[in-house]
């Protein structure tokens, strides 16, 4: 499965790449995995403040409806207006065309604590066990 | 206490060809293959094949078999002919529905019930504990394998396997007859709204019989289906799934199956409770919705009456509710009470804390072409 080096990434399947103090946010290959089809996405309005680990969206499959966790805090400052139309892009590349949102870091330092693709690895081989 | 799951003689099967696994009724079941939406579309405009070998298979034999299988369900089956299958609910005398079933009236002293995997044990009692006269009750469900081949390829599939011998069998008829060297129990029936078959046979054949119908049909586009396509397939056809659109709280009147329902061919279980019910009318209907906002209604969700708010004392809950992949909208049924029941009639659904506007239709969501 998929998982970028030059990505950050949650417990919850979320991935972040950090450019300054900004960050493009979306879910992992794992996740799309688990979900099958994705049907709908329903993320934060453009301006809305988020925080670490809120609860920022919804992304439902046929089958199932998943939370989606904000990785870091700070402002949207653009959601995908793509994957509104089209969500099967999540699917078919969840770390390029399927991004969803986009945030000014309020707090960088927190970039610190998520997971770099070789832990989020090792995380992934404990959820398999 | 954890209940060890069964395995139908298709899980190795399913496993080596990448499907998911979840548990279903009891049973260690594939959810999906390649992908709900592809398994969907490819019985849509080819073929699919399920393993349905967790349903069980009830047998009734001896000379008052037919009378009490009529007597057993809601349906005519004294006016059947031999070969025929039956879609019919159970009742209990309450008119409430145990279980939803296929009858094959094999002749007035056999016939075999179909019923759902999840209702198989209190079914069996409930048929044990009720007969009248002279009447065996078998359970043949854990030696007995079914598959699904639906699709508007499936005929010519079969046929390749079988020598065309069940090219020509009309909708719910049944014969018995080789595939692929295999003795089975082959009808004309399904629950997905396309043409198609169920093929019962003992469990050692369920392998090389499957094996051949993928060797065959794969080339032709068959693909194997799992349980997540089942439903989307049978949703968008209107047909009732037991425990989320029917239930022992809902009557076969309330589920708009009335047609199966025959109350002038003599006395059934339930059939007083259901008369009284047809006189006085029912407060409510299983109705088909789609949809107007860009939301997904699922089983359980709370439905509103049209402009009410979340916190609205709710008129209804979603019986199943799903994206409907053919028809590209998100689609469901609900029993809504006959004031707002009918075609175009709008409400609201409430997903997570908002309302969502909804409106009913025609039904079934999907007819296939012919």
């Amino acid at each position: 499965m998929k998982i970028p080096e030059n990505l950050r990434y949650t417990k919850e399947h979320e991935w972040a790449k950090v450019e300054g103090n900004r960050a493009v946010v979306g879910i992992t290959a794992f996740a799309v995995d688990q979900l099958g089809d994705i049907t709908l996405v329903e993320l934060p309005a453009v301006g809305a403040q988020i925080k670490a680990g809120d609860t920022i969206g919804t992304v439902e499959s046929v089958k199932a409806v998943s939370d989606l966790y904000s990785p870091l805090t700070g402002k949207v400052l653009e959601v995908n207006a793509g994957i509104d139309e089209a969500p099967e892009k999540v699917n078919e590349n969840p770390y390029e065309d399927g991004w969803m949102l986009k945030i000014e870091l309020g707090r960088p330092d927190e970039v610190g604590s998520l997971l770099d693709a070789a832990a989020y690895k090792a995380h992934l081989a404990n959820l398999e066990e | 206490m954890e209940e060890t799951l069964r395995r139908t003689p298709l899980f190795e099967l399913h496993k080596s060809r990448g499907a998911r696994i979840v548990p279903f009724a009891g049973y260690e079941m594939p959810v999906q293959f390649e992908g709900i939406k592809a398994e969907h579309q490819a019985v849509r405009d080819k073929a699919g094949l399920f393993d349905v070998s967790h349903m069980g298979e009830i047998w009734l034999e001896g000379e008052d078999a037919l009378a009490y299988a009529h007597w057993l369900v809601t349906n005519d089956v004294r006016g059947l002919n031999d070969g025929q299958v039956l879609y019919t609910p159970m009742c209990r005398a309450t008119g409430m529905i145990v279980d939803d079933l296929l009858v094959y009236r094999y002749g007035t002293s056999k016939v075999l019930l179909v019923v759902n995997a999840a209702n198989h044990d209190k079914d069996l009692k409930h048929v044990q504990e009720n007969v009248r006269g002279k009447v065996t009750v078998t359970d043949r469900s854990y030696e007995t394998g079914q598959l699904a081949l639906q699709g508007p390829l499936a005929e010519d599939i079969l046929s390749r396997v079988s020598g065309g011998k069940f090219a020509g069998l009309p909708f719910f008829r049944f014969a018995e007859g080789d595939v692929a060297g295999r003795r089975c129990l082959v009808s004309r029936t399904g629950y997905t709204g396309e043409d198609g078959y169920e093929i019962y046979c003992p469990n050692a054949d369920v392998v090389p019989v499957a094996s051949a119908l993928l060797e065959v049909g794969e080339p032709m586009g068959l693909k194997p289906i799992g349980l997540g396509a089942r439903d989307t397939l049978r949703l968008e056809a209107k047909l009732c799934l037991y425990g989320n659109d029917i239930d022992e709280t809902t009557t076969p009147l309330e589920a708009l199956l009335g047609w199966t329902v025959s109350f002038d061919t003599g006395d059934f279980n339930g059939r007083d409770a259901l008369l009284r019910q047809k006189e006085q009318g029912v407060t409510r209907k299983l109705t088909g919705f789609t949809m107007e906002d860009k939301a997904i209604a699922r089983h359980g969700y709370a439905i509103v009456a049209e402009n009410a708010p979340a916190s609205a004392q709710p008129i209804a809950h979603v019986a199943s509710g799903s994206p409907s992949p053919t028809l590209g909208q998100n689609i469901g049924l609900a029993y809504l009470p006959t004031n707002v029941s009918k075609v175009g009639s709008a409400f609201g659904v409430v997903v997570r804390d908002k309302v969502m506007r909804a409106k009913v239709v025609k039904t079934p969501f999907y007819k296939r072409p012919r």
